[in-house]
């Protein structure tokens, strides 16, 4: 300011005047215990009661967990570590069971030499989802999650690097005569041909050239079987990969079921009520067992991939439901709009309607995939070795036979936290979209 | 005369009435299930006219003026859109619908996508123009709408009116033939309407061919070359608006009128 200004000026202020703290029990912890855990005689009497039940159970646990024992070779060496330092009766956890068998529960019967593959395998798909997870990243990381799945494959199976390449190779030929035929045949000719080429080239010729690359250049891994498989790997596998595949299937699923063509409609809705309707116990044992009789003889069809058709139908069928949610939710005005500029169905799906029904039905489809990521421990009934299988298999050695609930603590521990960082997820892109969108 | 509200100028050096037939509507009839909308429509419209559509409510106007782009499906009779068929067949139905634009009453604008891609998505994705030029393109008609500098805005952001201009910008990126507007100024306060016409009315004077459900009585004197009249789903009446409004032979378009135009 000048000083001609401050000669003009009537009144300036040349100190400022402090702030006066508010009076206590206006601010801080106290007004905010006041208002929210004592403003009544029954808030009151609530707030006691729950400290006191807290209490309770915090006074059990605490020794438990405080006393717990993490260097062991066994249960009985952990009861005499007990015994030694805190007291025959005392509580306390022989958390050593985790420390000496971590490695199972994570890897199941993998072999301990090449732990490193699902371990790259997991650094792998981390890297790949999070382009499809953070919109902020490069868009060109999505040929890297694009690749990822024959990557994945070939790193936790193993055996000849040219399968996965020559499956790969399916897709690539589809999109390429996808692109050529468009222009001069039409979107449904190009369709067509872009499902059908890749069908009969993985029917007649992927086999023969992958024998033929491998014959030629046998490069590859150790194959791994499917039965090593087991614990968290497991879960993850089937997890991810049901996840992956039945977010596209129930939204196909969803859009059919709303389809003007009756055939469609019919058995889209026969489609998700039957699979809706039975549990998905019933659906694992067909899996498991059923399918071997419909299957032609001699086929050694992989369990672990019958499961996660199972688990990915199944949960397709309730991701339908969530998303036909969302599309009914849309006001009609924006399909007339989309239709109005000339957008043909699926441009109009996936361009005005789905981007939009799929933000309403965000929730519901986290609700679902994690739904979906617990249930892949009912694989335990059918004999695959999830981590509450591989609980009982460490039970069955003599050295931990009587260990319950150190490794069911551990086991939860996991699944919360795949669960909780879905939930985290779900939350997040919704306060994202909500922003954008506003 | 001169209970219709008063007529903006309006230039019309530019509209020309050509003898080139836009749309084409013969004997065309419509049921929704048993209740029959639309009777006997016959009706040719000429390129660079602008015909406005009224009558009361209920009476088919809006249901008229979509079965023109296939929102709805009509059971008998022909349309014929700037030379092609509407059949069932999905090729014509979307060539027409991406030579005719339309405007909705509630916008319908997509929500959750900027002003600017709300008005390159159709030239992209149908016209397959490459983005840059598409962008191009919907910036001198935001411009022309008067709102270039919401472009990066969501259509939340916007006021009605302003939505309802970017709305009319997002049809005519597609470089559309004809336009059809349905209530257009339903939706909106009385201060939006305006800036409204005035964009429907700059469109007119540049020779758009445009067909108009509207109640706006001004608009219709100033811009329409011929002025509808449909009830219970007829046309009953249609004629240019000085004698519209003067000399209406129909009772029922003196009852509409004296009930639209008040005292
Ligand atoms: N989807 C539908 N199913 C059944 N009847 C319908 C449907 N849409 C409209 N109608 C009926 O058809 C008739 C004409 O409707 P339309 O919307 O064309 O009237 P309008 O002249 O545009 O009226 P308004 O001025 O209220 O918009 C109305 O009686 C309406 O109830
Ligand atoms: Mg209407």
């Amino acid at each position: 300011m000048s000083d001609t200004h401050a000669q003009t000026a009537a009144y300036v202020r040349e100190s400022m005047i402090g702030q006066s703290a508010p009076p206590t029990g206006q601010s801080g912890a106290i007004r905010w215990m006041r208002e929210n855990l004592f403003s009544g005689v029954t808030n009151t009497i609530l707030t006691l009661v729950s400290i006191y039940v807290i209490w309770v159970i915090v006074s059990h646990l605490f020794p438990w967990f405080a006393n717990s024992i993490w260097r062991a070779d066994s249960l009985t060496q952990c009861r005499e570590i007990r015994d030694a330092t805190v007291g025959a009766d005392a509580p306390a956890a022989c958390f050593a069971v985790i420390v000496d068998r971590w490695q199972q529960l994570v890897f199941g019967f993998y072999p301990q030499d090449k732990y490193w593959r699902p371990v790259l395998a997991l650094v792998v798909f981390l890297a790949a989802i999070a382009p499809i997870l953070f919109q902020s990243l490069p868009r060109k990381a999505l040929w890297f999650s694009a690749a990822a799945p024959f990557l994945l494959f070939f790193l936790l199976w193993g055996g000849s690097v040219w399968l996965p390449v020559c499956v790969a190779l399916g897709f690539v030929i589809g999109a390429v005569a996808y692109r050529l035929l468009v222009a001069s045949a039409g979107t449904l000719t190009a369709t067509l041909a872009a499902i059908v080429l890749p069908l009969l080239y993985w029917l007649f010729l992927a086999g023969p050239l992958d024998a033929a690359l491998t014959a030629v250049a046998p490069v590859g891994l150790e194959y791994v079987q499917s039965k090593d498989f087991g614990g968290f790997t497991l879960s993850f596998i089937i997890g991810v990969a049901g996840i992956a595949l039945s977010l596209p299937l129930g939204i196909l699923l969803a859009l059919g079921r709303q389809s003007h063509l009756f055939i469609i409609k019919m058995i889209s809705v026969g489609f998700i009520e039957v699979i809706r309707g039975v549990p998905l116990i019933v659906w694992l044992f067909t899996a498991s067992l059923l399918l071997n009789y419909f299957l032609p003889p001699g086929t050694n069809f992989d369990l672990m991939l019958r499961v996660i058709i199972m688990v990915t139908l199944f949960s397709a069928a309730y991701i339908a439901e969530v998303v036909r949610g969302g599309l009914a939710a849309l006001p009609k005005g924006q399909y007339e709009g989309a239709d109005s500029l000339g957008l043909d169905y699926w441009q109009s799906m996936r361009l005005v309607i789905l981007p939009q029904a799929l933000k309403i039905s965000i929730p519901g489809i986290v609700n679902t995939f994690i739904g979906l990521f617990k249930d892949t421990t009912l694989v335990v009934f059918i004999g695959l070795l999830d981590p509450i299988g591989l609980t009982n298999a460490i039970r069955a050695s003599t050295d931990w036979n009587g260990v319950y609930w150190e490794l069911f603590i551990f086991v939860g521990l996991m699944f919360f936290i795949a669960c909780f960082s879905m939930g985290r997820y779900s939350l997040f892109l919704e306060k994202k979209l909500q922003r954008e969108h506003r | 005369m001169a209970d219709i509200a008063q007529a903006p100028a309006v230039d019309r050096s530019q509209m020309k009435v050509s003898d080139e037939v836009a749309v084409q509507i013969t004997e065309m009839n419509k049921w929704y299930g048993t209740f029959h909308v639309l009777r006997d429509i016959n009706l040719t419209v000429y390129r660079g006219e602008r015909i406005v559509i009224c009558g009361p409510s209920g009476s088919g106007k809006s249901t008229l003026i979509r079965c023109i782009n296939a929102l709805e499906e009509h059971q008998a009779g022909k349309i014929t859109v700037d030379g092609t068929l509407l059949s069932s067949d999905l090729k014509n139905i979307d060539k027409i619908r991406s030579e005719v634009g339309m405007c909705f009453q509630h916008f319908n604008l997509f929500p959750h996508l900027t002003i600017l891609e709300n008005c390159t998505l159709a030239p992209i994705w149908v016209r397959k123009i490459p983005k840059k030029e598409a962008e191009e393109t919907a910036m001198h008609f935001l411009n022309k709408v008067k709102i270039p500098d919401q472009a990066n805005k969501y259509p939340g952001q916007l006021s009605g009116g302003q939505q309802q201009r970017v709305a009319i910008a997002r049809s005519l990126c597609m470089r559309p033939r004809i336009m059809l507007f349905d209530e257009p100024t339903s939706a909106l306060d009385p201060e939006m309407i305006k800036e409204v016409l005035d964009t429907m009315i700059e469109l007119a004077e540049e020779g758009m061919t445009m067909l108009c459900v509207t109640h706006e009585m001004g608009f219709a004197q100033a811009v329409a070359n011929r002025v509808i009249f449909m009830d219970q789903g007829q046309i009953v009446e249609q004629n240019e608006p000085k004698e519209f409004f003067n000399n209406p032979k129909s009772d029922r378009t003196k009852l509409f009128l004296s009930q639209i135009l008040g005292h």
